[in-house]
């Protein structure tokens, strides 16, 4: 592999990771800090007014990472990825600037007021602001994976004479079947986000005794919120994906199942190390026809192997996208146990009490954040050798002018800035958790705030 | 068409450059013009609830000129790599120092967030004057339509240029001085008492040398690039453009003088904006100037999209920007007036 190319995907790569970590925190939250909100306007519970407060403050500082982090992938595709920009420009370059457009100046907008400007505001114009910024972040969403279905599963293009590709159908773009399933597949990613981190922190506070009545509410929403997600996530929008890719990449659903040979009745790997060479799986445990009945809905179907296609045509790494596909599939049927025992141990009151399940729940909120940066490392490792499946190989997208030399500069930039990043934000995080959604009674600004907190 | 949206892309850069502009601006004197904490708080509220949403319209000129020139985009980008990526960077470091800085408490902290924010500011302004100048200059476009340029070589404008070189550097010192002045009109227009006077005294002194680094960045302009002025001859009703920014210069120091704030913020956003116009006018239909012959420059005709993308996009980009511009009006209406320190126990900054 060039060695320019390697430093251009590993980059985009590291900086679309690491970004993906804040926004899915802040989509999955957003809905529930309205639920909150709408809470406190039905009730009048300054509680969950608080508790929308605290959340808020979570959300911001995930949200200034998320921007900061987000602002250089649409750079970089410029920057690092020139000759796919000047390729595909011209189509996704239209998903790009309409999420500008609609979501981020929605989004940036009703930001600032939602957090600064309650006292500005009445509570249902407060509410609205929350509402502004939970369609932002859902509309930002949208066009971020249409953007990439289009990459996946190409539509509403036709090639131009100097080898570019021109949009010709502009709801063929918008409304690709491909990003159809793939967003909510998202979306419901993001909520269990969401839900796991607000049930790990009401669990934390329940352990530790302390805003008991804050943390009860916390967890019961996360593991509620959680249920619908993981039911939604396994349910429909995992399956029609799946499905998807059994018609659009074959090649890929082969490699994701380490499948070697075209067989009817194939079997599902649940655990397994593939050997690529010998085109085996070693110490494998399998659900036979099973992989059969979930692609086609018949248990002696005929699955495509890798086999039937040409070598060209497979993804370069089929061992990282093996793991990362049952990485996230065997983590979404944990979390599904997690949460169905959880459910049912709140629905008979007695979640309070099992402080076993408690830590569980503490415990597990990193595993979210790995399921989904493994479902989308599931989906770009296996849209490779492609950038754009089937028109453009990723070998040709990037930019040839940029060296390995000063791509190296920059990604050991980005790596240094993300660890002081991820420093910061650990911190400031964890000093949010430390001083709780009780609300500090004392009026005044800033510095005397948090003063006040450590004396009361 | 693809002149429209050449307008287009151009005016959203001017919203941008007037908008976030002011932030920068603010960011780079606000070392010097807020003395006390209480005043830098001040500082960092006028422009708090409104930078992110001004930030935007980077990213959306971005998207924009993404769609509607690709080959530009792919072009630029990769070429002024190293500098575009320190822009990130920059513009990282400023989010962190304004938005962290309430979040910990102590001197230490505050200190530290402070000076991330100006230094980032001071190089953002800097950066984006150097890029102006890139364009004006010219690039070592090859005939694949790309180039790439160091951040410097020699430092001279001739036939091996960097990023940065005399004539470069020289219109980021004058970004940066206009930038200043742009940012102390908008404290002086937020604030009141010592703060204010001094951002005023500031711009009194800032304006005549903006005057002067203006005139001498022209010269160097019509020395390095006579090409220039051919739109000029083609339609002289354009010298109403460098009128309009050595009028706007005048202005800033006279409305200031008299303590007329939002009229010295007209005048920079004049400034800033007629800056750009001057470019966009005096390269049209150029768009990137090739440095190695005028066959390898880069044209809004053959850097352009299909028209059929253009045209959907006009329908969405029209409905978009109006609901945008509601936002924008809502959320400046909603935080107008000068900035207080009192009676908002949840404020951040």
């Amino acid at each position: 592999m060039d060695s320019a190319l390697l430093v251009h995907r590993l980059q985009f790569a590291f900086t679309i990771t690491y970004h993906y970590l804040f926004p899915q925190l802040t989509m999955g939250l957003a809905p529930l800090i309205v639920v909150f909100k709408t809470m406190y306007l039905k009730t009048g519970n300054v509680r969950y007014n608080d508790a929308a407060r605290f959340w808020a403050k979570i959300f911001g500082i995930n949200f200034v990472i998320g921007v900061v982090t987000g602002i250089p992938m649409e750079f970089q595709f410029g920057t690092n990825w020139s000759h796919f920009s000047r390729f595909a420009g011209g189509v996704i370059g239209q998903t790009l600037a309409m999420e500008g457009v609609f979501a981020f100046f929605l989004e940036s907008a009703f930001l600032g007021l939602f957090l600064y400007g309650e006292k500005r505001l009445s509570p249902k114009a407060h509410w609205w602001s929350a509402m502004a910024v939970f369609l932002g972040s859902w509309i930002s969403g949208y066009f971020i994976v249409a953007t990439d279905a289009w990459m996946q599963h190409p539509q509403g293009y036709a090639i131009q004479p100097d080898g570019s590709a021109a949009l010709t159908s502009f709801w063929g773009l918008v409304l690709n079947p491909w990003a159809l399933w793939q967003y909510f597949h998202n979306m419901a990613g993001a909520v269990l986000t969401g839900a796991f981190v607000m049930a790990a922190v009401g669990s934390f506070y329940l352990l530790s005794k302390k805003h008991q009545e804050h943390a009860k509410s916390f967890v019961t929403t996360g593991v509620i919120a959680g249920f619908i997600a993981a039911i939604l996530l396994i349910g429909p929008t995992g399956d029609g994906q799946g499905r998807n890719l059994a018609k659009h990449q074959p090649a890929t659903l082969a490699a994701m199942e380490a499948l070697f040979e075209t067989k009817p009745g194939a079997p599902l790997v649940i655990i397994g190390q593939p050997d690529v060479e010998k085109k085996t799986i070693d110490n494998s445990i399998e659900v036979p026809y099973a992989l059969s009945f979930l692609t086609y809905r018949k248990w002696n179907a005929e699955v495509k192997g890798l086999d039937a296609f040409p070598q060209s045509e497979w993804p370069q790494n089929i061992s990282l996208l093996y793991y990362s596909y049952h990485i996230m599939v065997g983590l979404g049927t944990i979390f599904m146990a997690i949460l169905v025992v959880a459910g049912f141990l709140l629905w008979r009151k007695k979640l309070w009490d099992a402080r076993w399940m408690l830590w569980i729940l503490m415990l597990s909120f990193p595993f979210p954040y790995i399921a989904n940066t493994a479902g989308w490392m599931t989906a770009e490792v296996g849209r490779q050798p492609y950038l754009v499946y089937g028109l453009m190989r990723t070998v040709e997208g990037y930019s040839k002018t940029v060296s390995a030399g000063n791509g190296w500069f920059t990604l050991l930039g980005f790596m240094g800035m993300y660890t002081m990043l991820s420093a910061l934000f650990l911190f400031l995080i964890t000093r949010e958790i430390a001083h709780g959604p009780e609300p500090v009674v004392n009026t005044q600004t800033g510095p005397v705030r948090a003063v006040a907190a450590e004396v009361r | 068409m693809a002149t429209l949206w050449f307008c287009i892309v151009a005016v959203m850069l001017a919203v941008y450059v007037i908008l976030d502009g002011f932030d920068i601006g603010t960011g780079a004197i606000h070392l010097f013009a807020a003395k006390s904490d209480d005043e830098r708080r001040k500082v960092l509220r006028s422009i708090g609830p409104v930078w992110d949403g001004n930030e935007v319209w980077l990213l959306a000129t971005g998207g924009a000129l993404y769609f509607a020139f690709p080959q530009l985009y792919a072009s630029s980008f990769s070429g002024f790599y190293l500098p575009l990526i320190m822009v990130l960077w920059m513009l990282m470091g400023r989010a962190i120092g304004l938005e962290f800085r309430s979040h910990i408490e102590g001197p230490v902290w505050k200190k530290l967030c402070d000076s991330v924010f100006a230094v980032s500011s001071i190089l953002l302004a800097i950066f984006y004057g150097a890029a102006l100048g890139n364009v004006v200059r010219g690039v070592p476009l090859a005939a694949d339509h790309y180039f790439f340029l160091p951040l410097w070589t020699n430092w001279r404008v001739g036939p091996n240029p960097g990023i940065l070189d005399w004539y470069t550097v020289l219109s980021g010192v004058v970004a940066l001085v206009a930038l200043s002045l742009h940012g102390a009109h908008w404290v002086a227009l937020k604030t009141d008492g010592d703060l204010q006077q001094r951002v005023r005294k500031a711009s009194l002194i800032l304006s005549p040398a903006l005057l002067v680094l203006t005139l001498l960045s022209l010269i160097a302009t019509l020395s390095i690039r006579p090409e220039v002025l051919r739109n000029f001859k083609l339609a002289p009703i354009g010298y109403i453009i460098p009128l309009a920014v050595f009028g706007s210069v005048v202005l800033m120091f006279l409305f200031t003088r008299r303590g007329n704030d939002k009229g010295a913020f007209l005048a920079s956003s004049t400034y800033l904006t007629m800056m750009l116009v001057g470019v966009a006018f005096a390269l049209y239909p150029i768009i990137l100037p090739a440095s190695t012959g005028e066959q390898f420059n880069l044209t809004i005709a053959n850097s352009v999209t299909s028209a059929y993308a253009m045209k959907v996009a006009l329908v969405w980009w029209t409905f978009g920007i109006i609901i945008a511009l509601g936002y924008f009006v809502y959320v400046y209406r909603m935080f107008k007036g000068k900035v207080s320190l009192t009676g908002s126990g949840e404020h951040g900054y």
